[in-house]
């Protein structure tokens, strides 16, 4: 861990550098064009805010993707071309208080797409808050985040407090599955989700095991799991660890179901071959088959040569309500702001309104599972 | 705590800390080695590892692994084998001359030696993690996608081979597992008697015990180290191997943890010392696995280096603490 932090502090003092250099060459150019524009608003830009490079870039590419759609659209007839620039912490927590800074210091950003992560998000929250920039979340789903009384912070999907009890439901009524084994990672993610489960369940938990990220000899847990003999294993973490651990836990004689939840709804979960068919995968994130996403996934796949990844379409709808709030002809984060939080109109994934504690109103949770090498969904879980 | 499940699982949880110490054992080696005749700690030892399992990886892919079945698959196996041996210890050996040799010929201090492995372990290890830029640079990365995308997330070979258990005497016994112990096992005892037995053997524990005076007697102190680089190499090939049958996933960072750990492992054992490296692998990786048992998974780090500071305490040079000049022939 430490070395990767080292690192990446030196890109990221290298990246300010540039940054920096990059701001002084065009204020000189902006400082002649104020009082052009015509009726809206412009100069504008609307940032991305997660990883763009490192671990988690994979993560990241359909967020940034689904935001581009949305904008290239917004500018293909709009007067005023808004720009989407992108502020690439790496989905680490160390590096989103200085980006954020950044963001926050660049007067035409007023509206922000991510952060990406529950982590980077609580490192950056207050420094959004402050500069009262409204932020917008496709992906961060830890529910604690909406509790820091930061009235910028939007969160565009359910957090894992509904994830969670929608994944409980579903082994419980679906899977009727009588006995469960939760494993966590540790992580604010994994291990909030797999409490909320854990809780859920109740009696039906037969044991709990706890894991470290980057591990990958899990021997000791899976002969928990063989000794427990459950019905189904439920893992609140990521996909890297997911990955092994199915893998090793059939090896290791276990033939009971495994449900994980959206940290594991990557491709690169596939790569466990045999061992991943049948895991369930819980996410609040709509499906691409969804009609409602259809046209979006249509103009998606033209223009990046692929299917919609995970919270795209998210990614997509948090965009679209700064680029609406722009045609309004709002060109301040105050009136931006405002804007977001009266916001009460329907969005490709959902009915997009957001409550006090700038929550979605509406809440969809789906299933998936993984079939013929391939993650298909299955339907809302009700 | 629950020591109810840890009884009634004694047998189980100890195989697989075995098998997984046994990997340990095997990477330490290299670590102790280069320690006793250089009195140097080659943190770069981990990314000799990682390369390994690598060129384990993408030999299996390319002959076509996936496909394969029966003696074919034995045949790429062994391929595969000697691939992550070669490619480890040509990485060894690149490091020695590169990142040692100039500072030890020029008779620097241990300290810019050791800041030079932790450079080279950065080097090695973004090389790999970067490979998609590099290819791209290369203009190869259209040839190679299969190769070097995914550089920074895992790359799994899993499915490739099967893994059948065996039930003995109701302890159920992953087959890989018995093979991960016993060829380490057998690879450590082959080691310890060229050491030492044969002439180059005799030559390495001279150069350990005092360089200057192994020179005068003709032993050629260069080649020397070079062969104690390349011993560890070989070894790190064979525990990237057995690592890759055992977990089937790599990635460009695999080799922190694991260096680390094995480096413990040396330390525990006794650094500069080979028996002491098998040993304290083996201690480490049973330890771990039972205090997961008893603690919850969470705390195996902790216990690993609570150990190793209890060890220490009691035994300040590790648990067989001799040195590798000093072992008797």
């Amino acid at each position: 861990m430490r070395r990767n932090n080292v690192f990446a502090a030196g890109a990221a003092a290298l990246a300010l550098g540039l940054s920096l250099t990059a701001c002084g060459t065009t204020d000189d150019k902006d400082s002649g064009s104020s009082g052009g524009g015509g009726d809206a608003a412009c100069d504008l830009k609307i940032a991305f805010f997660g990883p763009e490079t490192g671990d988690a870039a994979g993560l990241g590419k359909p967020i940034i993707q689904g935001a581009q759609l949305a904008v290239d659209q917004h500018n293909d007839d709009a007067d005023c071309q808004v720009e989407l620039v992108k502020y690439d912490s790496q989905g680490s927590p160390d590096e989103a208080p200085a980006l954020a800074t950044e963001a926050a210091g660049d007067e035409n950003v007023i509206g922000i797409v991510g952060p990406a992560f529950s982590g980077e998000s609580a490192a950056a929250g207050d420094t959004f808050a402050e500069a009262g920039l409204p932020t917008i979340t496709p992906s961060a789903t830890n529910p604690t985040l909406a509790d820091n009384d930061w009235d910028t912070f939007h969160r565009a999907l359910g957090n894992d407090a509904t994830q969670g009890p929608a994944a409980a439901r579903y082994i419980k009524d679906t899977l009727q599955a009588a006995s469960v084994f939760v494993i966590d990672d540790a992580s604010e993610y994994g291990a909030g989700l797999a409490g909320i489960v854990e809780g859920d369940l109740g009696d039906a938990v037969t044991g709990t095991d706890t894991i470290q990220q980057k591990q990958t000899d899990f021997s000791a847990t899976v002969t928990k799991v063989t000794d427990a003999k459950p019905d189904a294993v439920f893992f609140g973490g990521y996909y890297a660890e997911a990955t092994i651990l199915i893998g090793q836990l059939r090896d290791g004689g276990f033939d009971g179901k495994f449900i994980v939840a959206d940290g594991v709804k990557d491709p690169a979960f596939l790569d466990a071959g045999d061992a991943a068919e049948g895991t369930i995968i819980t996410c609040p994130c709509i499906p691409d088959t969804d009609p409602a996403v259809a046209t979006f996934a249509a103009d998606y796949e033209e223009e990046f040569g692929e299917a919609p990844g995970t919270y795209a379409a998210e990614s997509y709808d948090a965009a679209s309500i700064f680029l609406a709030g722009i045609e309004d002809g709002i060109d301040n984060r105050e009136d931006m702001l405002t804007f977001v939080n009266d916001y009460d109109e329907a969005g490709i994934t959902k009915q997009l309104k957001f409550d006090d504690k700038g929550e979605p109103a509406d809440v969809h949770v789906y299933a998936y599972t993984v079939k013929d090498g391939a993650i298909v969904p299955e339907g809302e879980i009700k | 705590m629950n020591f109810e499940f840890f009884f009634n699982n004694l047998p189980e949880l100890t195989i697989t800390g075995l098998a997984f110490g046994a990997i340990y054992a095997l990477i330490a080696l290299g670590y102790t080695m280069v320690y006793g005749v250089l009195q140097l700690i080659n943190f770069a030892h981990s990314e000799v590892f990682m390369y390994g399992t690598f060129a384990m990886l993408w030999t299996v892919m390319a002959l076509g692994g996936r496909e394969a079945d029966g003696i074919k698959l034995i045949a790429i196996m062994i391929a595969a084998l000697f691939a992550a041996m070669l490619v480890s210890a040509l990485i060894a050996l690149v490091l020695e001359r590169v990142a040692y040799r100039p500072l030890i010929k020029r008779d620097a201090p241990r300290l810019i030696a050791l800041i030079s492995a932790i450079g080279a372990s950065f080097v090695l290890a973004e090389l790999m993690g970067l490979r998609d830029r590099i290819a791209g640079w290369l203009r190869l990365d259209d040839d190679l996608s299969e190769y070097v995308s995914g550089a920074r997330i895992n790359n799994s070979m899993a499915g490739v081979i099967e893994k059948p258990r065996w039930d003995v005497a109701g302890v159920s016994i992953s087959s890989i597992d018995v093979l991960v112990i016993v060829a380490a096992v057998g690879m450590m005892v082959l080691l310890d008697q060229f050491v030492r037995r044969s002439r180059l053997g005799k030559g390495i524990r001279a150069t350990a015990q005092d360089p200057e005076t192994a020179a005068l007697m003709g032993v050629n102190p260069t080649r020397t180290i070079q062969l104690t680089f390349l011993i560890g190499g070989l070894m790190a090939g064979i525990a990237a191997f057995l690592y890759m049958l055992k977990i089937e996933t790599t990635r460009y960072d695999v080799g922190f943890l694991l260096g680390v750990k094995a480096f413990t492992a040396a330390v525990l054992g006794g650094i500069g010392n080979l028996r002491g490296a098998l040993l304290g692998g083996l201690v480490l990786g049973v330890a771990e696995n039972w205090g997961s048992a008893i603690f919850g998974t969470e705390w195996r780090d902790v216990i690993a280096f609570v150990l190793l500071v209890l060890i220490l305490l009691v035994r300040p040079t590790g648990l067989l603490g001799e040195s590798l000049g000093k072992a008797r022939a």
